[in-house]
C-alpha cells in the first residue's frame, strides 16, 4: 500500500449503487435515463439503441443500455447483474443494475451485496409488490444499510400526490418493520425524465431532493478499523526463508510486536513483521489492507484460523443460530449436510433445527420442513470441528457465511448466538444420525460421519528423528480440526498390550506385528491411526502394511522420519545414544544394530532440514490430500 | 485507504485465493496495459514472485513492440513464460466474419493450451468496463467442457465468497481487475511506475487506447503522449475503449458471441 496523496483525483470517492425492485417496475429504464439525462453515454451508444429499437419496431428502450445480452433484449428483461459507471457533481458512482425477476434472485443478490446503498424503484401504479419486499428484505441481509425508495412512473398517475403519500405509507411501514429507515423516497419518472436530474414541474408538492441529489446525499461507507482485530488466515507462503501468513484485515489493526492469538487453535503469538514486496515493511495495516506478517517464533498454522488480538478473541462453538436465504434447487431440510464458508474457513455443517420460515410478504413466521428456492428461515448449524466467528450484529464479515451444495453456493446466511440452544436440543441432534441399529455398520458409514477415511500412519526413523515429536503435534493439530486421530507409541503400548514383551530381536518383531494389527483395528474403526516406532526392519514394516491392507488396500502409509545419524546423536532426547556407546544398550538401531530405510515411502519428512512447523504441515497437507472425503 | 489502495487490495486477495484453492493455474498476459497490471499485483501478492505461468496467446500477428516488450520482461520479471502458439485462420469457423475468426484463433488457442496443461484456473485481466457483456462476468466464472461460458445461467457470488469448487473437466476464469477501470488502471500504472508497451502513446497524433493483433486493431486520433495527458483524456473522452478493436461492431450481438463461445 503506498501513500498516494499526491495525486489529486484520488480525492473523489467511488461509490456503489444498486437498483432493485419487482419485474417491470423500471429499474433498467431508470439507469438508461439517468446516465443519458448527466451526459454519461458514450458517442454512439444512443445512435445504437435507437437502431437497434427500429429494428424490433419499438419505441425507445432505455433499459437497452444495460441489458447487453440478446436475450436480454428480445425478452426486455433483465436476467443478470450488469455495472455501469457514471460521474455525479461529487462521486464516481457505479450503478449496479439488479435483475427484478424472481428466477433470477441468485443475480440480484450478486449485484446487491457490494453495494454502499440501494435504490428500491417501486411503480406508482402497481406499488409495493411481493419482489419489492423481498429485495428490501434482502438489502438488509445482505448488509446494505442505506436505502432510498424510487417512486417510478408517476406519469401514468397524473403526479397525484394522493397516491405518492399512499405507496410512501405502505413502503415505509414495511420497511420500519425490518429497521431499515429510508433515507429519501423521491417520485420520478424515468421515461419523462421528473426529478432524475432536475426537478419536475408536474410534481410541485414534492420538496426533496431530485435522485441526482439524493445519489450525492448517502452517507460515505467508512471501514471498520476501530472493530476488534479479525485477520482470517488465508495462505502461509514460505517461498524464501521467511513464513509468511497471508490474508486480509477484516476489522480492527494490526501492528509489529503485537500479541495474537489463532482461534480455534488458540495458539498465541508475536506478531514480528508485516512484510510487503519490494518495499520497506508495515507499521501498521488497518481493515481493509491484503497483508503478509511473520511472527517472532515458528508456528504452524492453516489457512481458516482467525488472528485476533488475545485479549478480544471471536466467539467459538460448534453449533450457532443463522438467518438464513436460499438459492438452492434441491430445499434444504434437517439432517442434510452442506459446506461452509465462512471467512476463508472450510467446514462442514449439518442442518440440526429448521426454526421458522420467513415470508417476506407478511413478515409472517410459520413453522416447516422445508426452506425452498427463493426463501428466507432460521436455522441452526452444526459442525463436527470447532468454528471461530462473530455474531453477525457485533461485527458484519465474520458473522456471514455461504453454504455450498455439490460445487455451488445455494445459500447465504447471517450468524446469531441468540437463544443459543440447550441441551435438549443437542440432544436431538444426536437422534437425528440415521444409522439403523439392524444394520451392521460399514466403513462406508463411519466414513461419511467422519468426513475422512481411516488408515493408519506408521512413521518410522532412527531414535531421535523426531516420530514421537511429529506425531504428537498431528494429533493435537488434526483433532482440532475434528479429525478421528490416535498415536500409538512405545509408552502407551508397552503400558498393557505389550508388557510382556522385552527387547530381544523376537520380542521387538513380535511387538511391531501387535502394534502393526491394532493400528489396523483403529483405521477399520475409521481413525487415522498414528504409529512411532523406529521399525528398523522392512519385513516388519511390509508385515504392518498387509495387516492394514486386510481392510482397505490404500489404508497405509509409510512415512520415514528422516534425520542424518549425527543430528539424532546430537538431539539424543532420551541420552539412549550416549548408553549404546558406552555399550550399556546392545542392538541399538543406528549404532550397533542395522536401519533399514524405506525404499519406496509414502511421505519422507526431513526433519534435518526442515524446522517442526514445517514437518508438522508437510504431514497435515498430506493427509489433507489422501484423506479427506468431501 | 483510498480508491486505488482498496482496488489493489482486493485484486491481491482475489489472487491469493485462486492461488489457495485452485491447482493447476497460470495467467494470460496479452502484454496489453491491463496484463502487465496484473502481474504485478501478483508479484504483490507473492512477494516478489509469479508463482505460476503465464501465456501468450500468440497469433503470431501481434505488433512488432508487443514482442519486444516480451522479450524484456520475461527476463527482467522472471516469468515462467509459455508462448501458445494460435492455430490458423483456416481453422476456425467459416460462417464466422473476418473478424470474429481472428478473434477465434485465440478462443482456440487458449482451448488447447488449457487441454495441454490441464489447467484448472486461468487469469485474466479484463474488466467490468470495457464492454456490456463483460459487465456481466463475475470475478470467478465457471467454464464447461469445451469451455464456452454460460451466462445465462452464472453462480451467484457474494460476500467475496468465490466458487473455487467445480466439477471435473471443468475450469474456472478468474478476473482480479473486473472492477477496475480503465483510468483506475492508468493511475495505477502511474503510481507504481509499471511499464507498459510504448504503443500506448500518442506518435504523430495517433495512439493504441487497446492493443489487439495488426489486422483487426486501429490506433485512435489523440495527441496523449504520456501517462498524464493519456488520463486527461480519458476524463473527458466519450468514445469506448474498444472502439478500435473491430471484431466487436460486426453485429448487435457480435461480443457476446465470441464470448459465449469462450473468448477472453
Amino acid at each position: 500500500m503506498q501513500d498516494s496523496s499526491s495525486s489529486l483525483d484520488m480525492l473523489r470517492e467511488t461509490f456503489k449503487i444498486v437498483v432493485v425492485g419487482h419485474v417491470d417496475h423500471g429499474k433498467s429504464t431508470l439507469i438508461g435515463r439517468l446516465l443519458y439525462d448527466t451526459d454519461s453515454l458514450p458517442t454512439g451508444k444512443f445512435e445504437e439503441l435507437k437502431a437497434i429499437c427500429d429494428r424490433r419496431g419499438m419505441a425507445l428502450e432505455w433499459s437497452f443500455v444495460l441489458d447487453a445480452f440478446q436475450a436480454e433484449r428480445d425478452q426486455a428483461v433483465t436476467i443478470d447483474t450488469t455495472q455501469i459507471w457514471f460521474k455525479t457533481p461529487k462521486r464516481d458512482v457505479v450503478i449496479i443494475d439488479a435483475p427484478g425477476h424472481r428466477e433470477f434472485l441468485k443475480n440480484m443478490v450478486s449485484g446487491a451485496a457490494s453495494a454502499d446503498a440501494a435504490l428500491l424503484v417501486v411503480d406508482a401504479e402497481e406499488g409495493v409488490r411481493e419482489q419489492t419486499r423481498r429485495h428490501g428484505y434482502l438489502l438488509h441481509l445482505l448488509g446494505v444499510k442505506q436505502v432510498a425508495v424510487v417512486i417510478n412512473k408517476m406519469d401514468l398517475v397524473d403526479h397525484s400526490e394522493a397516491r405518492y403519500g399512499e405507496i410512501v405509507r405502505d413502503v415505509t411501514a414495511y420497511l420500519h418493520s425490518i429497521g431499515v429507515e429510508p433515507s429519501f423516497i423521491v417520485p420520478i419518472s424515468a421515461r419523462e425524465g421528473d426529478n432524475i436530474a432536475k426537478k419536475s414541474t408536474s410534481s410541485p408538492w414534492y420538496k426533496g431532493p431530485t435522485l441526482l441529489e439524493a445519489l450525492d446525499r448517502f452517507h460515505s461507507v467508512t471501514v471498520p478499523s476501530e472493530q476488534a482485530l479479525r485477520l482470517p488466515v488465508q495462505d502461509v507462503y514460505h517461498f524464501d526463508q521467511r513464513r509468511i501468513i497471508a490474508g486480509r484485515v477484516e476489522a480492527g489493526v494490526i501492528r509489529p510486536g503485537d500479541e495474537i492469538l489463532f482461534s480455534p487453535s488458540n495458539k498465541t503469538a508475536r506478531v514480528k513483521s508485516l512484510d510487503v514486496w519490494d518495499a520497506p515493511p508495515l507499521l501498521e495495516a488497518h481493515a481493509g489492507q491484503s497483508i503478509g506478517l511473520t511472527l517472532e517464533e515458528q508456528l504452524f498454522v492453516e489457512r481458516g484460523e482467525v488472528i485476533s488480538h488475545v485479549e478480544d478473541p471471536p466467539v467459538l462453538s460448534t453449533v450457532f443460530r443463522a438467518r438464513l436465504f436460499w438459492l438452492g434447487h434441491k430445499p434444504l431440510e434437517v439432517g442434510k449436510r452442506y459446506t461452509l464458508k465462512l471467512a476463508t474457513k472450510t467446514a462442514t455443517v449439518t442442518v440440526v433445527g429448521l426454526e421458522t420460515l420467513i415470508d417476506t410478504d407478511t413478515l409472517a413466521h410459520r413453522p416447516g420442513t422445508k426452506l425452498e428456492r427463493n426463501m428466507i428461515g432460521e436455522v441452526v448449524l452444526r459442525a463436527r470441528e470447532v468454528l471461530a466467528f462473530d455474531e453477525h450484529v457485533e461485527l458484519d464479515k465474520m458473522g456471514r457465511f455461504v453454504l455450498l451444495e455439490d460445487y455451488d453456493v445455494v445459500g447465504g446466511g447471517l450468524i446469531s448466538m441468540e437463544g443459543y440452544p440447550d441441551q435438549r436440543q443437542s440432544l436431538t441432534v444426536k437422534s437425528t444420525n440415521v444409522y439403523s441399529v439392524e444394520h451392521t455398520i460399514t466403513r462406508e458409514n463411519r466414513v461419511v460421519r467422519n468426513g475422512h477415511k481411516g488408515g493408519v500412519l506408521w512413521f518410522t526413523g532412527l531414535s531421535g528423528a523426531g516420530k514421537s515429536t511429529l506425531a504428537m503435534e498431528v494429533e493435537k493439530h488434526l483433532f482440532q480440526k475434528g479429525l478421528q486421530v490416535y498415536v500409538l507409541d512405545g509408552d502407551n503400548v508397552r503400558a498393557g498390550l505389550n508388557a510382556n514383551l522385552g527387547f530381544s530381536p523376537e520380542e521387538r518383531t513380535e511387538n511391531i506385528r501387535r502394534v502393526g494389527e491394532v493400528a489396523a483395528l483403529f483405521a477399520d474403526a475409521g481413525f487415522i491411526c498414528i504409529t512411532a516406532f523406529i521399525s528398523p526392519y522392512q519385513a516388519d514394516r511390509d508385515r504392518a502394511r498387509s495387516a492394514a491392507s486386510r481392510i482397505d488396500s490404500e489404508a497405509f502409509h509409510e512415512i520415514h522420519v528422516s534425520a542424518d545419524l549425527n543430528t539424532c546423536e546430537r538431539r539424543d532426547p532420551k541420552g539412549l545414544y550416549k548408553k549404546a556407546r558406552a555399550g550399556e544398550i546392545l542392538d541399538f538401531t543406528g549404532v550397533s544394530a542395522p536401519y533399514e530405510a524405506p525404499a519406496s515411502a509414502e511421505l519422507v519428512v526431513d526433519t534435518d532440514a526442515k524446522d517442526l512447523a514445517s514437518c508438522v504441515e508437510q504431514v497435515v497437507d498430506y493427509i489433507d490430500r489422501t484423506f479427506r472425503v468431501d | 485507504m483510498n480508491h486505488l489502495d482498496q482496488l489493489e487490495a482486493q485484486s491481491i486477495y482475489i489472487l491469493r485465493e485462486a492461488y489457495n484453492r485452485i491447482k493447476p493455474l497460470s495467467m494470460l498476459w496479452s502484454l496489453g496495459k491491463d496484463s502487465n497490471v496484473m502481474i504485478w499485483l501478483a508479484r504483490k501478492a507473492f512477494y516478489g514472485r509469479v508463482p505460476f505461468p503465464v501465456i501468450l496467446l500468440d497469433t503470431g500477428n501481434e505488433l512488432d513492440e508487443v514482442y519486444e516488450f516480451r522479450d524484456r520482461y520475461v527476463k527482467e520479471w522472471d516469468l515462467n513464460y509459455i508462448n501458445a502458439e494460435c492455430p490458423p485462420y483456416e481453422e476456425t469457423d467459416p460462417d464466422l466474419t473476418y473478424n470474429a475468426r481472428s478473434a477465434a484463433r485465440k478462443t482456440l488457442g487458449l482451448k488447447r493450451v488449457i487441454e495441454e496443461h490441464d489447467f484448472r484456473g486461468i487469469f485474466l485481466g479484463i474488466r467490468r468496463d470495457e464492454q456490456a457483456v463483460r459487465s456481466k462476468e463475475r470475478v470467478f466464472s465457471p467454464r464447461g467442457e469445451s469451455g464456452e461460458w454460460d451466462y445465462k445461467d452464472q453462480p451467484p457470488e457474494f460476500w467475496e465468497q468465490y466458487k473455487t469448487e467445480f466439477p471435473p473437466g471443468t475450469h474456472v476464469r478468474i478476473h482480479p481487475l473486473l472492477a477496475w477501470t480503465e483510468v483506475d488502471i492508468w493511475r495505477y500504472i502511474q503510481r507504481e511506475n509499471i511499464p507498459v508497451v510504448p504503443l500506448y502513446f500518442a506518435r504523430n497524433g495517433m495512439r493504441y487506447r487497446s492493443l489487439g493483433e495488426k489486422d483487426i486493431t486501429r490506433p485512435i486520433e489523440s495527441n496523449a503522449s504520456t501517462i498524464e495527458e493519456i488520463i486527461e483524456e480519458l476524463q473527458t473522452t466519450r468514445t469506448p475503449e474498444r472502439a478500435g478493436r473491430t471484431m466487436d461492431h460486426d453485429s448487435e450481438d457480435a461480443f457476446e458471441r465470441l464470448r459465449a463461445a469462450g473468448y477472453m
